[in-house]
């Protein structure tokens, strides 16, 4: 009997490759380990599910057991991988070993949390998964008040979900506006307008130096000397890419598990794909590059060597208050051109030929996203034929 | 009637109510919806639907 191909990791990248395998090949033994319970949800809806009413297992679509069924594959749950050996195609799984024909690893990003004191206190959280989400709901029942260190994608959706919910919310980021890495200054100022309408109050510039115990709640104390008593502290402040364990089998990491265009690591028959991975040189944690790294490696793990692609990825920011998508240009020569007012604005960047290479649009102007998407592979195209003319 | 659910975040789409928000008007069928139509809570693709079975 012919090793399976075995996927390390249940999130949305191990499932999706799952389900794209399965599209192409019924039959081929497949073979999933994951740390967790195995339940399918939707990773999106963590940081939106409040304001839709949804409850933690409200996001489960499907567990473990009928996952297994519908992709006939073998499904073993709360199993740590403990190493990889890739000279013998095995690797070791809490005592027992396994051979594989080929190795995905799905294995995610965790939070990173800051080194500062009281970071370990009970009703210090971060949300990276459904297993953090459960904790985090039920403290979130009888808390009044959030603090939430980091004003990025994640702190920013989180902080528009509390809100609508009723919570009274702390943004603490130290850089000068919201989702710095991700937007403009000018979008991003547009949001913290927004959030700051909608109730949120924000600490910009300014970081939390510590946290500390203080009758029942938790008194965060910032770099600027003031203080502020809160319920719950939730740590957004960023996410690192799983690599211990390809790093211990001799796997070549750098931020994350690097890989090929095809998703190859540097050691035979072992693939790598969604935010533990680093693509060509590029770590995108978001979903839509995820899907399409699946698609690709399904159709290189069932015959078909297949380099993903790079189509225009937007990235959806699901902040009711303000929605945002924003395409982030690459590294070029160029600069922003603004239209709109307020909070409903459309940034575009273009290079010195005038060509979109990035926008970002926010408010009622989101509207504007497929236009803008077809200008922007209307413009690639162009390139594309006058680099070969 | 059908309805189609996204397999990232669960949204359904039904054919019978469209999606009037993004101009796709009750009664459209899922075929007949733009192919650049994104789900709208996780922006994923058309491609990333599955047909359910009316409940």
């Amino acid at each position: 009997m012919s090793a399976p191909i075995v996927i390390v990791g249940s999130g949305l990248a191990g499932y999706t490759v799952a389900r794209e395998l399965r599209k192409r090949d019924s039959s081929t033994p497949l073979v999933m380990l994951t740390e967790d319970d195995g339940a399918f949800y939707s990773k999106p809806l963590l940081s939106n599910a409040l304001a839709k009413g949804k409850s933690a297992d409200a996001l489960v679509s499907a567990d473990c057991d009928s996952m297994a069924a519908q992709l006939n594959m073998r499904i073993l749950p709360f199993s740590r991988v403990v190493s990889i050996e890739p000279a013998r195609h095995q690797l070791v799984c809490e005592g027992q070993r396994l051979d594989y024909r080929a190795l995905v690893l799905a294995v995610g990003a965790e939070a990173t949390t800051l080194a500062i004191p009281g970071i370990d206190l009970p009703g210090v959280l971060s949300v990276n998964a459904l297993t953090d989400y459960r904790p985090f709901r039920e403290q979130l029942e009888v808390a009044k008040r959030v603090l939430i260190m980091g004003a990025g994608l994640i702190g920013c959706e989180f902080a528009n979900d509390l809100l609508a919910a009723g919570k009274q919310v702390e943004l603490v980021d130290p850089l000068a506006t919201p989702l710095a890495a991700l937007v403009p200054e000018r979008a991003g100022q547009a949001l913290a307008t927004a959030l700051t309408q909608a109730g949120a109050h924000f600490h910009l510039g300014r970081w939390v130096a510590s946290l500390a115990p203080s009758e029942g709640r938790l008194q965060a104390s910032l770099s600027d000397g003031q203080a502020t008593l809160v319920d719950l502290v939730l740590s957004a402040v960023g996410l690192r890419p799983r690599t211990g364990l390809a790093r211990a089998a001799g796997l070549r990491c750098g931020r994350g598990i690097c890989t090929d265009a095809q998703l190859a690591t540097s050691a035979p028959d072992i693939y790598a794909l969604g935010d533990c991975a680093e693509v060509q040189g590029l770590w995108q944690p978001y979903v839509m590059p995820l899907m399409s790294a699946a698609r690709a490696l399904a159709a290189t793990l069932t015959g078909q060597p297949t380099a993903r692609s790079y189509p225009p990825m937007p990235v959806i920011v699901k902040t009711p208050a303000c929605s945002m998508v924003a395409l982030p240009p690459p590294a070029v020569a160029g600069e922003w051109h603004w239209q709109g007012t307020g909070v409903d604005l459309q940034g575009e960047f273009r290079d010195p030929q005038g060509s979109l290479r990035g926008f970002v649009l926010s408010g009622v102007q989101v509207a504007q996203r497929q236009a803008l998407l077809k200008a922007l592979q209307y413009s690639d195209n162009n390139e594309q034929h006058s680099a070969l003319a | 009637m059908k309805k189609w659910q996204c397999v990232v975040c669960g949204i359904i789409y039904d054919e019978a109510q469209g999606w009037p928000q993004d101009g796709i008007a009750p009664g459209t069928a899922w075929e007949d919806v733009p192919s650049d139509w994104m789900c709208p809570d996780c922006g994923v693709g058309k491609d990333e639907f599955d047909m359910v079975e009316l409940s």
